[in-house]
């Protein structure tokens, strides 16, 4: 029992540890989350508790953008929901592998980023839970150290997109995309027809919308009989 | 000031429901059949999904952009088999050095 809790704990530090490189982005990306949020005249409280409360660059970076383009609170909310009801999704999927009773499957769920969503699935569905709580551990850390660094220290990073940063993600989604296609042709022609919805609805829907329509393309799942 | 606390707030809870949702409604029981295939297939859906809308979409349009030809390089690092974080650094070094030289 206890050489099992060893090796459990032993994923926890694995996923940690393959987190790395993406806390050290989403630390630079924190910073200049806290640079905007002071520009927008938010008050280093405020800033520093939506990373802490809501602790999700893309909802953040929503929020702010429609409020600093002039935009109401409720234009804010749509928008961040919007944009992060692809966790319903993700979590649908890693639901399974979560333990005990509603409360704490809720609260495991709370764990779900991205990448650490990404790089815990092992192929044909299923997740290393450990893995994935432990590669959310230190880029939580580092968004909301990196916020307070941009809220606090000001610009000294400069823009993100300069050193290439924002081609990390799409770039790193490819390579466990790659992976997941050698799970089978259902995941190719899924995955087909996803990229292919997103794209079309990209230039006519609201930011956020053709990641969760792109998930319809799983109800392909039904067809098969086994 | 209040109104913004009442907007982070919010985002912040429906955030978190969201999180929670799939966990709660999937958790610790047996599903059909079908429903795992479903569920099975919204990781390829997910990240095609995630690959293309961050590869080629900016504020609600496509564009062919230095993020785009990061992303480009390191797909053909992967099929020359190249190892992962290589691919990944390639991608940024790509898009960093086409927007110093554009």
């Amino acid at each position: 029992m206890s050489g099992e809790r060893a090796a459990g704990r032993e994923r926890y530090y694995a996923g940690a540890r393959a987190a790395l490189p993406f806390a050290l982005v989403t630390g630079v990306v924190g910073v200049s989350f806290g640079v905007l949020a002071g520009s927008l005249g938010w008050g280093s409280l405020v800033a520093i508790a939506s990373s802490v409360v809501i602790c999700s660059a893309s909802a953040q970076f929503a929020v702010a953008a429609v409020l600093g383009s002039g935009g109401g609170p409720f234009a804010a909310i749509v928008a961040a929901i919007l944009l992060n009801a692809r966790f319903g999704p993700m979590g649908l999927a890693v639901g399974p592998y979560l333990k005990g009773g509603p409360f704490r499957r809720a609260l495991e769920g709370q764990t779900v980023l991205d990448t650490s969503w990404a790089m815990a699935n092992r192929g044909g569905g299923r997740f290393d839970r450990e893995f994935m709580i432990g590669a959310t551990a230190p880029q939580v850390v580092a968004w909301i150290g990196g916020t307070v660094a941009g809220v606090l220290g000001g610009d000294f990073v400069g823009n993100p997109e300069r050193f290439g940063l924002d081609a990390i993600f799409p770039a790193f989604f490819l390579v466990l995309l790659v992976s997941e296609l050698r799970g089978g042709r259902s995941a190719v022609t899924v995955a087909l027809i996803a990229a292919a919805l997103a794209l079309l609805l990209v230039p006519v829907a609201p930011p956020g919308v053709p990641v969760i329509a792109a998930c319809a393309a799983a109800l392909l799942g039904l067809r098969r009989t086994s | 000031m209040t109104t913004l606390w009442l907007t982070i707030l919010t985002v912040a809870l429906a955030n978190a429901a969201i999180k929670a949702s799939g966990p709660v409604l999937v958790g610790g029981r047996e599903l059909p059949p079908r429903a795992n295939a479903v569920i099975s297939l919204l990781a390829p859906a997910l990240l095609a999904a995630l690959v293309v809308t961050e590869t080629f979409g900016e504020d609600g349009a496509l564009v062919l952009d230095e993020k785009a030809l990061g992303v480009g390089v390191a797909a053909v690092a992967l099929l020359l088999r190249a190892p992962v974080l290589v691919a990944v650094f390639l991608a940024a070094l790509t898009a960093a050095l086409a927007r110093a030289f554009s």
